[in-house]
């Protein structure tokens, strides 16, 4: 096979064993964390009972999926997907009402201050008492987690728009709507993808915590049930599949950031 | 000619929490059809808010501002503004940019496209129409921002230092080009622009401010026959009017 060599072809090659590069060493670093674990319980340095191994973690989960796993999964990601969804379309909505109307984001500004401020844990037992203990009161935790962040980034994000351009779109004798869908808001799409991103995050926050102060099924639950009875062995297969929902989620959100970039003709910016 | 714009002993006094600010004083000022027109003088002297009034985003405490024989009330969509920076909105195609004037004011019919187009074509981005703004040089961007505002075919095109941004090369070649585009076009212009030779190579009249409160001190009528703004520039009378407008400006 000939070797092409002009400096474009070298370029690309030398772009392409980078990246090859860069995921070899990614998956060594997870091979070489994994085999020091399981090495270390195996010749019993360190003690399986306290740390698991990933031998224990993948028999475990073996274990778990045969049995009733799969419903407990499926909570866990309906609170947080219900959650995510229901306060980011709600703080759009508000942060769209507060862009809006100047008085009534200076009215309502010290409250947000305030409740952004607010560990919202705090809020579980009126949450309890409220809408019970259950589904209901942990997404309702994911939302008062997710809500506030999300008013104040969006809200940001459209405030931070161009004046100049906004003054360019006036002077075409634009409506504040027009502004609005045509300007502010495909303005903010790099910083609306970003708060998607902290979002998914703070979603899992809040229904992990929702589920360890009030539930009965859930990953969140397993955790701290896998804590109680000493079970590391449950608390970490539980973790480990945490890791991949919380994963997959994120990718999800990239997917949509590269649709728009694509769409834009290779840039956010 | 119809005077386009008529600016009738106009005053503005800003209002803040710590003062009033009086910006203008008394400004009278007439602008014909076809005509291109500088406005110069020191600066923060508010030759911008000139043209924010005559675009009909700021309302004057005194006098009365007229477009083609109405007055001016609010925003119309009846002039074309254009701004130091391009403005160019990067999420859009060229052809998407340029049409947005048509888009905002629901004139995006297939003939009023296919104007922007042909403008496009005419002045030298035709290959870019579905190119995005990033893709183009500072210079392109600026023709691309003039065209988006003839696109609408406004009554008045209003310049707010157009060309600052750009690097003194590209300043005088976009100058020539914007300068061109605007004749052809027919195009009646108020230019604001600190750099009084620029205002010397384009304009049919020059109008000197004063320091703050604005007053209009001189109106000069140029005579230097030439072109386009790069021959003015060569012309011997351009250095004579130069220092004219110069030390009035300076006075």
């Amino acid at each position: 096979m000939k070797k092409p060599c002009t400096p474009r072809a070298l370029y690309l090659r030398k772009k392409r064993n980078g990246k090859i590069k860069v995921l070899c060493l990614q998956v060594a670093v997870l091979a070489v964390f994994l085999g020091a674990w399981e090495f270390l319980t195996q010749v019993r340095l360190v003690d399986a009972f306290f740390v698991s191994s990933p031998s224990r973690i993948l028999i475990k989960l073996g274990q778990l999926f045969r049995q009733d796993f799969m419903p407990h999964i499926g909570i866990t990601l309906l609170e947080c997907i219900l959650g995510f969804v229901i306060s980011t379309i709600a703080g759009f909505l508000a942060a769209v009402a507060l862009w809006w109307s100047d008085t009534l984001r200076r009215v309502l500004d010290p409250y947000i201050v305030v409740l952004n401020s607010l560990p919202k844990i705090a809020l579980g037992p009126i949450i309890i008492i409220w809408v019970g203990a259950g589904m209901k009161s942990i997404i309702m935790m994911t939302f008062l987690i997710c809500i506030v962040v999300t008013v104040i980034s969006m809200l940001q994000s459209f405030l931070a728009c161009d004046k100049n351009k906004v003054f360019l779109m006036q002077s075409m004798g634009a409506s504040k709507l027009q502004i609005f869908y045509k300007l502010v808001l495909p303005n903010a799409v790099p910083e609306l993808i970003s708060v998607l991103k902290i979002n998914i995050g703070l979603a899992w926050v809040g229904t992990i915590m929702g589920e360890y102060i009030m539930s009965s099924a859930g990953l969140g639950h397993l955790i701290i049930y896998g804590g109680q009875v000493f079970q590391i062995d449950l608390v970490m297969a539980s973790i480990v599949v945490l890791c991949v929902l919380a994963g997959l989620m994120y990718f999800l959100i990239a997917r949509l950031e590269k649709f728009f970039r694509k769409r834009r003709g290779g840039s956010l910016q | 000619m119809d005077d386009i714009l008529t600016i009738e002993n106009v005053g503005l006094t800003y209002q803040s929490a710590a003062h009033e600010t009086e910006a203008l004083r008394d400004i009278s000022l007439r602008v014909k059809e076809g005509e291109f027109v500088a406005i110069v003088g020191p600066s923060g002297c508010g030759k911008t808010t000139v043209l924010s009034l005559a675009a009909g985003l700021l309302k004057p405490t005194a006098g009365s501002i007229r477009l083609g024989g109405k007055e001016i009330t609010g925003t119309s969509g009846e002039v074309g503004y254009m701004l130091q920076s391009d403005n160019l909105f990067a999420w859009r195609t060229i052809l998407q940019n340029v049409t947005l004037g048509l888009e905002v004011q629901k004139k995006n019919t297939p003939e009023n496209i296919e104007y922007a187009k042909q403008l496009l074509q005419k002045y030298g981005l035709g290959d870019f129409i579905k190119a995005h703004p990033r893709q183009l040089s500072g210079g392109m961007r600026q023709r691309a921002a003039l065209i988006r505002t003839l696109a609408f075919r406004p009554k008045l095109l209003l310049l707010d230092e157009p060309f600052s941004a750009l690097d003194f090369q590209t300043r005088l070649s976009v100058c020539d080009d914007v300068y061109a585009i605007i004749r052809e076009e027919k195009k009646t212009a108020l230019l604001v622009t600190h750099d009084i030779s620029e205002a010397v190579s384009l304009a049919d009249r020059i109008v000197v401010l004063s320091a703050r409160p604005a007053t209009v001190k001189r109106i000069y009528t140029l005579d230097i026959d030439r072109p386009t703004p790069l021959k003015r520039r060569e012309d011997p009378a351009f250095s004579g009017w130069f220092d004219k407008v110069w030390k009035e400006v300076g006075a």
